[in-house]
């Protein structure tokens, strides 16, 4: 016997869109959804119209004209009658090595402060925590601009190298010159050379450069496998091989071997003209940016580091100690590697905060994306919107794929937990 | 309903625009202030002085307009400008004028819509190099490391005359004078270019200025003028022919000194009557009252005047005058008649 009816059929009233709780909260989702998406309509059409009533119809067109004007640190063939987009692609290329070799050391400075910060020696530790106080405080620009004004005013002209009374010269066995200019040190150059690889038009690989990296490789690779039956046999027996010569000769022999095959030498810097000739030539622009990047970003990272070996119970150290583990052991076997999964993820925020300060390398006239697109391409156009969208453009690109980079690398190094 | 609301935004932003493209002239008297656009700082040309108060080459052209159409050579809002914002501010009407050392090209005049109302400097792209290293001709200055201010009309002359003369060079690109200056002295460029006006102001204020030599090459020509947006023909004119009433008054001998004498009433050259509007009526033709090239004149002076006051031989810039001379005295200089 039923004693339940069935409850009334609920008929849909409009106005339950905002008195029923069911709803309410869906409908106001749905109305700042309209709102936002009639706010950015509005600037878009509003920019749109703006600018159509002052003829100026965005286009991309310019972008293949003729650039007209030259880059310095050229990365990439490039003269000044290529396009924009190739001095777009010049300036590109530029940012990302600045940016990596800003990120590298960045690192390696950030981790050796970071642990030393900790040191139980007073004046290290003390001496440590002043670098980082002070990079940290001071603005990024600052930095920037005294690096390079250290480095024009401290070093020698060119023209100090020249004549008989000469008040400078070259240092490392006369093969590197340190100048105000720029640092020129050797190249190497290859007498037996396998050419360039063309790549899509756009810039040329070095086959010199990828037999090396090959070679490398594959030296790497076996000796990792000596490493891996040393370690099986360490398993099996307990005695582990001595195979440190073995794994040494395995990537130096090929190398060596190629280096000779292909007639390696190095081509040094001559005084010729008004500069140095020959050589590489590292602009102090991209020195002075390099350096205050790095050394930036190095204190916000020893930070993070200390941040993350602190993390680390003292019961780890103790029981590492107890084991009878040596403390430089202690930390690079047992504190580090659980640090890791601490610092990484702040980690990779610094390093898309490094790749963006790079921007600010028009202070010193390093001919970055900033320079080129958005700087000399803006001015000769006058397509701001275009370009500054661009250059946005390119560089969320670039922050999400070292952050992409990043993920990768913190999803295999993070705590399995079980 | 997403879509209407969207067409009702365009419709709003199509009328929000189409209030905006009224007449700048009637805007300027309509707010009793005119903004102009000036350098961010360029001695000589436009800089605030010790008083915080604006003087200089270009700020003078903004204040003869100001007095043209206000009567008010002082009711001028100065907009500092750099080389890469300059446009956008006249594009957007935040500035009503540009009077920014700013060269006239084809490109700015028709691609970027702007009108370049006249010439108020002529100048030309030199080389500045320290006299010990004993160069002569730009010609030689092969493989030579150039400081250079980007973002300026100097970058593409520098690319040309070296692809021309089939030599090579090594930019080194730097925001202001001021770091161009500190790179060329401590010798981490061998030369230094821009306009030529420009090499003279920065020469002047060297310790040593006898040191350094400005090579006889000049690479391009330099026009510099004020500019309007496109579009506006009438807010064009006014600031035409305020620089243009400028540049007669020194031809015809009015300054500032004997302004109020020659417009008491008229006298016996019929082109100084039109212009300072005691017979004909021009100033009713551009919109303004009778009497506004002899605000001009009276508040900020004629060419001539404001040459000598701000960038002339008695100065420390100490530039001759040059191409700048009226074309009675061997000068580009020579303005439209005022008739």
């Amino acid at each position: 016997m039923a004693t339940l009816s069935d409850p009334p059929a609920e008929s849909f009233k409009l106005s339950m869109l905002i008195y029923d709780t069911r709803y309410r909260a869906v409908t106001f989702q749905i109305m700042a959804l309209i709102a936002f998406l009639t706010l950015i309509g509005w600037l878009i059409s509003n920019t749109a119209q703006n600018l159509a009533d002052l003829g100026k119809e965005p286009s991309f067109g310019f972008l293949f004209e003729p650039a007209g004007y030259d880059i310095n640190q050229r990365l990439v063939e490039y003269n000044n009658q290529d396009s924009h987009l190739r001095a777009a692609f010049v300036g590109l290329l530029n940012t990302l090595l600045v940016a990596f070799l800003g990120c590298v050391t960045a690192t390696v400075i950030g981790v050796i402060v970071g642990v030393l910060r900790l040191s139980g020696n007073w004046l290290v530790a003390r001496v440590m925590t002043v670098y980082v106080e002070m990079f940290r405080n001071v603005p990024v620009l600052m930095w920037i601009v005294l690096a390079m004004a250290i480095l024009i005013e401290s070093l020698p002209a060119p023209r100090d190298f020249r004549g008989d009374n000469a008040t400078a010269s070259m240092s490392v066995f006369d093969s590197v010159a340190v100048t105000n200019r720029g640092v020129y040190i050797p190249e190497p150059l290859f007498s037996r050379s396998l050419g360039d690889l063309p790549v899509g038009g756009a810039f040329n690989i070095s086959l010199d450069l990828v037999a090396f990296l090959v070679v490398l490789a594959g030296g790497l690779f076996l000796s990792g496998r000596i490493r891996a039956r040393a370690d099986a046999q360490q398993e099996a027996t307990g005695v582990r091989p001595t195979t440190w010569y073995l794994r040494l000769g395995a990537v130096l022999v090929p190398v060596i071997a190629v280096l000779i095959a292909l007639g390696f030498h190095l081509g040094y810097p001559e005084l010729k003209g008004f500069n140095f000739q020959g050589g590489t030539y590292m602009r102090n622009s991209l020195i002075a940016l390099w350096l205050a990047l790095s050394l930036y970003t190095a204190a916000f990272i020893a930070e993070i580091v200390r941040a993350g070996i602190l993390a680390i119970s003292k019961g780890q150290t103790e029981a590492a100690g107890a084991l009878g583990l040596r403390p430089g052991r202690i930390m690079s076997l047992v504190i580090l590697p659980q640090a890791l999964r601490v610092i990484i993820p702040p980690l990779i925020s610094n390093y898309l905060n490094l790749t963006k300060n790079s921007s600010l390398a028009i202070a010193v006239g390093y001919m970055d994306l900033t320079g080129t697109l958005m700087g000399i391409t803006l001015n000769q156009t006058g397509r701001e919107l275009e370009t500054v969208l661009l250059g946005m453009l390119i560089y969320l690109g670039i922050s999400l794929a070292i952050s992409a980079l990043m993920n990768w690398y913190n999803s295999r190094v993070k705590l399995v937990e079980r | 309903m997403k879509k209407s609301v969207f067409f009702g935004a365009m419709t709003v932003a199509g009328l929000a625009a189409g209030a905006a493209a009224a007449g700048t002239l009637d805007d300027v008297k309509a707010r009793g202030k005119l903004n102009c656009g000036v350098t961010t700082g360029l001695t000589g040309f436009a800089a605030p002085d010790a008083n915080g108060e604006w003087a200089g080459f270009d700020v003078s052209v903004c204040r003869a307009v100001a007095a043209a159409v206000l009567g008010d050579a002082s009711a001028v809002e100065f907009v500092p400008t750099t080389g890469k914002t300059r446009f956008t501010a006249l594009a957007s009407g935040e500035i009503d004028m540009l009077a920014r050392n700013t060269t006239w090209t084809f490109s700015r005049d028709v691609d970027l819509k702007f009108t370049f109302v006249g010439v108020n400097y002529y100048d030309g792209q030199g080389f500045m190099v320290p006299k010990e290293l004993g160069v002569s001709s730009a010609k030689e200055l092969d493989g030579a490391t150039v400081c250079i201010q980007t973002g300026t009309t100097t970058e593409l002359n520098l690319a040309d005359f070296f692809r021309a003369n089939n030599i090579s060079y090594e930019p080194v690109p730097i925001e202001t004078n001021a770091e161009a200056q500190q790179q060329y002295l401590a010798g981490a460029c061998d030369v230094y270019t821009t306009d030529a006006s420009g090499l003279a102001a920065t020469r002047a204020t060297f310790e040593d200025p006898t040191a350094h030599v400005v090579l006889p090459e000049i690479v391009s020509k330099e026009p510099l003028g004020p500019l309007v947006r496109h579009g506006d023909d009438e807010w064009g004119d006014v600031v035409r022919w305020s620089l243009n009433a400028m540049i007669a008054a020194e031809e015809l001998g009015v300054s500032s000194a004997n302004v109020a004498d020659m417009s008491a009433s008229a006298g016996n050259n019929p082109e100084i009557n039109r212009l300072l509007g005691t017979e004909g009526n021009l100033g009713e033709m551009l919109g303004l009252s009778a009497d506004w090239a002899k605000n001009i004149i009276a508040s900020v002076g004629n060419y001539g005047e404001v040459f000598e006051a701000n960038i002339g031989e008695s100065t420390p810039i100490g530039l001759a005058r040059g191409l700048n001379a009226q074309w009675t005295d061997g000068g580009l200089l020579y303005t439209p008649p005022f008739r």
